[in-house]
């Protein structure tokens, strides 16, 4: 036991970093200003309270950004899923003269300098009228997380035997009809994780939105919102942790939904490192 | 872009062994990648060009309104790299990335061992904390840590003060250059800690038993068991994870931004945020460009050999 005790102090420590930021947060949501403003810090919310999430909920345009995170965000994860399928299965399914060179363009993609991007894309968006639309967030969001649904649905579509499609086209079915029948049943869950991440991409981005959202403000998105909270609720700590808490929620809910995949894709990429 | 989760890329599946199908149409697979090049070429390609185009002209507010910027040759990367400001915002950045990269491997690369020598239960409840974190939205952690060390109310004060450090009572850690470039490193630890330690964690699981034994029949003391077994056996997954985090750190920009936008006295000003505030509080879009192009270069110095160390996996499996 004696000898136990130094790892299991140590244990102990990087639980509490790694979990007291987000408990702290939910807390501060939960507990009255008066307590929030109590000299002694208070650890449990001993007068739990929903007023802070009221405030933060009926906050000016707070519904409105929420709805266009979520649209935005959507609209993203769609487009790349059907883009990123078409090409996953080229890739996968088939030989064709430039295939090496086209993976070797996703994985360029994928290591884009995307903050490099800022000041032509606020350019190009000025120049095409794009500039303050939702629509050029939605193709942006798209394009940053194609390269990588592509590369996860193609090892997704690897995984999937041949044999089986062959098997389907032997029985008469068609090529289309195989794919659809066969491959896309076996491929759902794929699908599912793979554009739960693109969406929490999408969910989270604050560069772009901050950058090309700019005059109409009933254009932006929750990240960019909430970091100008300091404008919206001044030093009501409260309503703010009680909007980052709400911010989180549905990234913490597709973690959950994901806990097991994120492991296992973890594992999977150390062993293949 | 933002979260680190998704971006982290997915190992490589080998594609399957290429065969020749019967009747397949040659050109189905150009029509099925279309979409994709098409996209990339627009949206990643088009403006990389237009950026470097654009830092060498003259482009201000009046070329942004009227159009017909006039090329001057190198005349912005003179501006740049003749500025004692853009060195200074160089070290800076090397130095912002230096010490999160090493931070963050050596505490990954501790947590990863210790996970490995827990309980059951122990284990199960640092990993899902890692996980966590993991999780948190890079704006959510901004808005907590703010809240973690504001002065009078932030619970950081108060755990210094009750320590006895009691100058850091209502203590204003954002109005300090080298506090805010601390919280930042901090910030920047905490979050990227999670993926590269669950990861290595994975890694150290893959290790055959047998070779610890070994080493531990022979005598080895933890240290050599690291530096002779572990390390060795991790070398390609410490390198992968070394550069992923080198690039992610580089350029880091959200959090600086939403937090002090290089402040205070561009204390937190690194590359990329040098870069944007240069084009947009400056309206210099060509001398942004500029800068963004030179980034982009340093940072392609340390990209060249994880590229190529991806594309020759991909090739070794055909």
């Amino acid at each position: 036991m004696i000898k136990r005790l130094p790892i299991t102090l140590a244990a102990l420590s990087v639980l509490v970093v790694s979990v007291f930021p987000v408990y702290w947060m939910v807390v501060t949501a939960f507990k009255p200003t008066r307590d929030i403003q109590a000299d002694t810090p208070q650890f449990l919310p001993l007068h739990p309270t929903l007023e802070h999430f009221q405030t933060a909920v009926n906050a000016e345009g707070f519904v409105l950004f929420w709805r266009n995170s979520l649209l935005v965000s959507l609209g993203a994860v769609l487009l790349s899923l059907v883009v990123a399928l078409l090409a996953a299965f080229a890739v996968a399914r088939m030989r064709w003269r430039g295939r090496k060179a086209f993976i070797l363009m996703v994985f360029i993609a994928q290591m884009a300098p995307w903050e490099a991007l800022l000041i032509p894309m606020f350019i190009i968006a000025r120049d095409t009228g794009m500039l303050d639309k939702l629509s050029m967030l939605t193709l942006i969001y798209f394009m940053s997380t194609l390269p990588f649904t592509i590369v996860t649905l193609r090892g997704f579509l690897a995984a999937i035997p041949e044999e089986l499609e062959e098997a389907a086209q032997m029985d008469g079915a068609g090529r289309a009809a195989a794919f659809r029948k066969v491959v896309l049943p076996l491929l759902a869950p794929g699908l599912m994780s793979t554009s739960l991440f693109g969406f929490i991409t999408a969910w989270n981005e604050f560069a772009f939105a901050n950058a090309l959202i700019i005059k109409n403000q009933d254009d932006r998105t929750l990240p960019v919102w909430l970091s100008s909270f300091s404008n919206v609720f001044g030093t009501d700590w409260g309503a703010t942790m009680a909007a980052a808490t709400l911010f989180m929620l549905p990234v913490l809910l597709i973690f959950l939904i994901l806990q097991r995949r994120v492991t296992s894709g973890i594992i999977a990429g150390a062993v293949k490192g | 872009m933002v979260t680190q989760a998704p971006e982290r890329p997915v190992a490589a599946a080998a594609p399957p062994p290429p065969r020749r199908r019967r009747g397949l149409p040659a050109l189905w697979p150009y029509l099925l990648v279309i979409p994709t090049v098409a996209g990339t070429a627009y949206l990643l390609f088009y403006p990389l060009i237009r950026s470097v185009i654009i830092s060498f002209q003259h482009f201000r507010t009046g070329e942004l309104i009227r159009g017909g910027a006039a090329f001057v040759g190198l005349e912005n990367y003179h501006e740049a790299l003749g500025s004692a400001e853009f060195w200074a915002v160089v070290r800076r950045t090397l130095a912002w990335t230096g010490i999160n990269v090493v931070l963050i491997m050596v505490i990954s690369t501790l947590i990863a061992l210790m996970v490995a020598r827990l309980g059951k239960r122990l284990r199960l409840a640092v990993l899902l904390g890692l996980v966590l974190t993991w999780a948190t939205p890079v704006l959510a952690a901004t808005t907590i840590f703010q809240w973690l060390f504001q002065s009078k109310l932030g619970v950081v004060n108060w755990l210094l003060t009750s320590v006895g450090l009691t100058r850091f009572d209502g203590y204003t850690w954002f109005a300090d250059g080298t506090a805010t470039f601390a919280i930042m490193v901090l910030l920047v630890v905490w979050q990227s800690v999670p993926f590269a330690a669950l990861t290595l964690y994975a890694g150290l699981t893959t290790i055959p038993q047998e070779l610890f034994e070994a080493a531990r029949i022979d005598g080895a003391t933890a240290w050599q068991v690291f530096r002779d077994v572990t390390f060795p056996m991790l070398r390609p997954l410490f390198g992968l994870i070394t550069s992923l985090e080198i690039i992610w750190v580089f350029k880091c920009f959200a959090q600086i931004w939403a937090i002090s936008q290089g402040g205070p006295d561009g204390a937190t000003t690194t590359l990329p945020v040098y870069a944007y505030q240069v084009a947009q509080s400056l309206h210099k879009y060509d001398l942004g460009s500029a800068i963004s192009t030179l980034t982009v270069l340093i940072l392609l110095v340390v990209l060249v050999p994880h590229l190529r160390r991806m594309y020759k996996h991909e090739g070794a499996d055909r």
